[in-house]
């Protein structure tokens, strides 16, 4: 790029990489827009503005993987990011009926019918976004509920059942046709049945093995249990207690949720064993603060080497100890001795593999050599045109909200598919921008910086946790919590907008940043050139520099680095031509029902 | 609800300087000047040169007397000292001060109303006695406070906002500082940080008055088409006839010395002003070559800036009057009030 070319801020996704969270939110969620909507005590508007586009927003607000958190602006200013996903909570907590504002499936059907396999977030994504155009949707689910592994493997101490019910019986509730009981044994069956399409959102339901010495001795067989099967027998009432020692394999979510698990059932000593050590460990760090609040151990640098049985029966796993280095900038380990650790049972929990053994491989669906449907990454499409596919069958595990994002997206080609469209010409996004002045010192949002740290979330006590297993173990955020949470966004999505005609050159913005964002300067060779000359060049290069077009006295370039911008409003506060505006940047998403906006209420 | 406070947010970059302080650390309370100010920039550019100078902002003292330039004091340096005199005599209160207290150091804020007009005999006095400060004029053409009446600075044509023409002949204060003996004199705009905050570091450095004319736009009353201080006028008019590279004392100077079109003043605490020359034959140590260039480009309607005249071998007040050496406050008393024995004695020398 030669960098005296300016910005072109019309490009929507110009300002929404400006909007970090949104921006690395799968499903782009407006954050800063709901978090406003909370601060103002209008929790049903929030809520609604979520269900747009995330779906779940009272699952999520207690189960999201949360990618917007870490890429949170605030997390780069005073090291902690706003708790968007609390809050998110906090919205579906306090709100009111949302059925008079969910969007209805119209009486006339427009004739066509969709198969959906399996009734886990990616297909309920798939049925929200067709049947209010009038899709005949018809989901096959191999057991008797929806909602898949948010169903049967995230705990109930984790999300409560109650939640997940509203959530997915209110889109089956907009006409969807449920066969519960009913796995697809032949997709070719399926496909003769004559659906107009089909989509294939059925999970990765299998559990990795591990296959060491001691795994098939009799004696240990029924002491030894794959983690997500552990997890579904535990929610189906199988399986009621655990032995008082468990071992936990693996360090991942499900290793999290299996060793909670087993606390609530007996497990009194219970161990997570992981090969590696923590900066590697797969489950996030408020899993495992909430796991050794427990009283879990986690044991590091442990690799399984045999299931040690006497007598006919488990009584320990032995483990080599291992240490790692660097060579050649991989990670390289040596075994320093072994060692065993006692247990009763043992809990695997070391990945999921997809297995689509009522897939026949000569109907047209191209499979890759690790036995996985080749799917296409932006039309979810396989190679058999009219088959698509979403969520963890895709390309493996993932997490609900990108299950989500597939289902919108798989949905959209649907309706490009049903109606002849090519499902490769996808709509467009757009955007919205209004300026927020209302007048001298006074924008329609509140620019403050608050210096307030994050917010911790309470808990309910251990002796109470444990007495029952579907007790909620997070109480959600205070009244006086929220209200201070919601002021630490910083309203990424209000841009500073920038018009050069108007600039006169008076510094008068670039001295007034509290950040040294801003800076006039000379057009450059290079940005890495031009970063160079920045007022403070910025650590973090993964946000762009604005650039002007020339500036109507000298020439030069009003340059903003948009990596710490507080959005306080202080440069268009001290322009004196109103060069700089601060303006409300709202990106419009395609759905296949049209695009955002459109079945929120006037008041959002 | 809305807010105009600056943040308390610090840049996770931010440098520190060898007082462990950042630029932000050198900053006042929040100006309420017109959005657009020239003297913001002025201000802002004193914050960045006190900064790099690793000023203590407790061993320095901020003078000022009546205007919107005046009030700017309050917006920098949140920890020093601080005197807001009456109007037109920053000069002569500054003077005091530097008389009792000879190791302050005082930062002169005053306006082209407050120092060419009512104050131009304080200031014409100071400039005389070199009292060691620096002094800036945030020169706007226009008594901005008062809402843009013309001052002693607007020139003959000129026109106000309302469209009426000035007729009086202009004061330059950079002439008038060159003709009273000032020893360091320079001119600048608020809109080149570049040119500005190495000449107000050697400012604050100079054995004895650095008197700084900005031309510092005032945006509200003084910037429109017809002004000869405007943002757009100054732009256009400006020449850089002398440019001034500071080099302070603690950093290794690697260019050679006899490097062809440089010429360097070093400073008394061995830090040096470099010049490079943009303009033919200009001497910045020759007072009578600077006049002439001054004059010279007046006449072209040109606006002469740069580190004009330096002279570093000039006796400051205390110099010239032989005072003692420690600042008053820290004589022992015995010495600082004798006694009435002494006076008598003194008195009677009179008799
Ligand atoms: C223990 C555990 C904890 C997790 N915790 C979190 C978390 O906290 N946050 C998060 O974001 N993600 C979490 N995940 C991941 C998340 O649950 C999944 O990524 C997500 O549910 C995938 O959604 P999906 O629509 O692809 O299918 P799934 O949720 O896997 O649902 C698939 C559905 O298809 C049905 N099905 C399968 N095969 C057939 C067939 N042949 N015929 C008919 N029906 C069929 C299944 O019964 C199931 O109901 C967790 C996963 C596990 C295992
Ligand atoms: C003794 C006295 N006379 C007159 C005034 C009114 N007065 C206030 S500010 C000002 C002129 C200020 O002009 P300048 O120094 O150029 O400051 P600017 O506001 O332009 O920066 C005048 C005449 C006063 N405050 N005191
Ligand atoms: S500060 Fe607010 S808008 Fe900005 S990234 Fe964080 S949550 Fe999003
Ligand atoms: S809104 Fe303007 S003044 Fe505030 S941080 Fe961003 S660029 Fe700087
Ligand atoms: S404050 Fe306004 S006019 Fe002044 S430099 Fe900034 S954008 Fe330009
Ligand atoms: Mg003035």
């Amino acid at each position: 790029m030669h960098v005296s070319m300016p910005t072109d801020v019309r490009n929507p996704q110009y300002y929404h990489k400006v909007v970090d969270c949104q921006w690395a939110c799968p499903a782009h969620t407006n954050v800063p827009e709901y978090l406003r909507l909370i601060a103002q005590g209008r929790f049903t508007e929030s809520y609604l503005l979520n269900r747009e586009s995330n779906v779940f927003p009272g699952i999520l607000g207690r189960t999201c993987d949360r990618p917007c958190e870490p890429a949170c602006r605030r997390g780069r200013i005073d090291g902690k990011p706003v708790a968007i996903c609390r809050l998110k909570r906090v919205a579906a907590d306090l709100r009111d009926d949302i059925t008079p504002y969910l969007p209805t499936a119209p009486t006339v059907r427009n004739g066509k019918r969709i198969a959906l396999v399996g009734a886990g977030p990616s297909a309920l994504t798939v049925a929200n976004d067709l049947l209010p155009i009038g899709y005949g949707v018809v989901i096959h689910e191999r057991i008797s509920r929806a909602g898949g592994l948010m169903r049967f493997n995230i705990p109930a101490f984790r999300l409560p059942e109650s939640v997940l019910d509203e959530e997915t019986q209110c889109i089956i509730d907009m006409g969807a046709e449920v066969r519960y009981n009913t796995p697809v044994h032949s997709l070719k069956a399926l496909l003769s049945e004559g659906y107009d399409a089909v989509f294939v959102g059925s999970g990765a339901p299998k559990g990795k093995e591990l296959d060491i010495p001691g795994r098939w001795d009799d004696g240990a067989r029924g002491s030894i249990h794959i983690g997500i099967e552990w997890l579904g027998s535990v929610h189906f009432g199988h399986i009621e207690k655990i032995g008082a020692r468990v071992l936990i394999i693996g360090v991942g979510n499900t290793a999290m949720d299996c060793c909670r698990t087993s606390r609530r059932l007996g497990g009194i000593d219970t161990k997570v064993v992981a090969r590696r050590s923590r900066p590697y460990f797969k489950a996030s760090p408020w899993e495992l603060d909430d796991a050794e609040e427990e009283g879990i151990d986690i044991v590091e640098n442990h690799a399984p080497k045999r299931f040690v049985i006497e007598n006919g029966t488990l009584v320990g796993m032995e483990f080599e100890r291992l240490e790692w280095s660097e060579s050649d900038g991989k990670q390289v380990s040596r075994v320093l001795d072994t060692v065993i650790l006692p247990c009763d049972e043992v809990i695997l929990a070391i990945g999921q593999d997809n297995a689509f053994p009522w897939i026949e491989r000569d109907i047209g669906i191209a499979f890759d050599r690790w036995e996985m449907p080749v799917v296409d990454r932006i039309t979810m499409q396989s190679s058999l045109p009219g088959v698509f596919f979403g969520g963890d069958a895709a390309w493996g595990p993932q997490n609900i909200i990108w299950a989500v994002e597939h289902g919108h997206q798989a949905a959209i080609s649907i309706h490009q598919y049903c109606h002849g469209a090519s499902v490769a010409d996808r709509p467009p996004q757009g955007m919205h921008l209004a300026s927020t002045k209302m007048g001298m010192h006074s924008w329609a949002y509140s620019n403050d910086f608050n210096p307030s740290p994050r917010s911790k979330m309470s808990h309910t006590e251990l002796v109470e946790r444990f007495s029952k297993i579907s007790v909620e173990v997070e109480l959600g955020f205070t009244p006086e919590q929220t209200a201070t949470e919601v002021q630490r966004c910083l309203n990424c999505d209000i841009e500073t907008h920038f018009t050069a005609s108007l600039c006169i050159e008076c510094d008068a913005c670039v001295d007034v940043c509290p950040v040294s964002c801003l800076t006039i300067a000379p057009p450059a060779d290079s940005e890495a050139e031009l970063r160079t000359r920045l007022s403070a060049p910025a650590v973090n290069l993964e946000q762009a520099l604005y650039l002007s077009p020339a500036l109507p006295q000298t020439k030069r370039l009003m340059v903003k680095d948009e990596d710490l911008c507080l959005h306080c409003g202080l440069c268009a506060e001290r322009c004196p031509t109103a060069a700089w505006d601060m303006a409300k940047f709202a990106l419009v998403l395609p759905y296949a029902f049209g695009s955002s906006g459109i079945n929120l209420p006037a008041t959002v | 609800m809305t807010s105009i406070a600056k943040p308390p947010v610090r840049h996770p970059g931010l440098v520190r300087n060898e007082l462990g302080l950042s630029v932000r650390d050198y900053e006042g309370s929040m100006s309420t000047l017109c959005a657009g100010c020239g003297h913001d920039s002025v201000t802002a550019a004193l914050v960045q040169a006190a900064w790099e100078l690793a000023l203590p902002p407790h061993r320095a003292a901020k003078m000022s007397g009546i205007g919107c330039s005046s009030k700017t004091t309050a917006y920098f340096m949140r920890q020093s000292h601080g005197f807001n005199s009456v109007h037109g005599r920053m000069p002569s209160v500054t003077t005091g001060a530097s008389a009792a207290n000879r190791d302050l150091t005082y930062i002169g804020i005053s306006g082209d109303g407050d120092s060419l007009s009512i104050g131009l005999g304080q200031l014409s006095h100071a400039i005389r006695r070199n009292v060691r400060m620096l002094y800036v004029i945030d020169n706007n053409g226009v008594y901005g406070l008062t809402k843009g009446q013309f001052s002693a600075s607007a020139d003959v044509g000129s026109t106000s906002k309302k469209g009426e023409t000035n007729v009086q002949p202009p004061i330059d204060p950079v002439l008038l500082a060159l003709t009273l003996g000032a020893t360091f004199v320079a001119r600048s705009f608020s809109g080149d940080k570049a040119q500005l905050v190495p000449i107000l570091k050697a400012g604050l450095l100079h054995n004895g008055m650095a008197l700084i004319d900005v031309i510092s736009p005032c945006v509200t009353f003084n910037d429109h088409e017809g002004s000869t201080k405007s943002y757009k006028f100054t732009r256009e008019h400006e020449v850089e006839i002398s440019a001034a590279d500071f080099v302070p004392l603690r950093r290794e100077i690697t260019a050679p010395a006899a490097e062809a079109g440089v010429t360097s003043v070093t400073m008394h605490d061995g830090s040096m002003v470099r010049f490079r020359q943009t303009h033919d034959g200009y001497d910045p140590t020759s007072r009578e070559s600077a006049y002439a260039h001054v004059r010279a480009c007046q006449l072209r309607h040109e606006v002469a800036t740069g580190l004009l005249f330096i002279d570093e071998r000039g006796s400051d007040m205390h110099a010239m009057a032989n005072t003692v050496s420690t600042p008053l406050v820290d004589l022992p008393y015995e010495q600082l009030c004798p006694g009435n024995a002494a006076l008598q004695k003194l008195m009677e020398k009179y008799r």
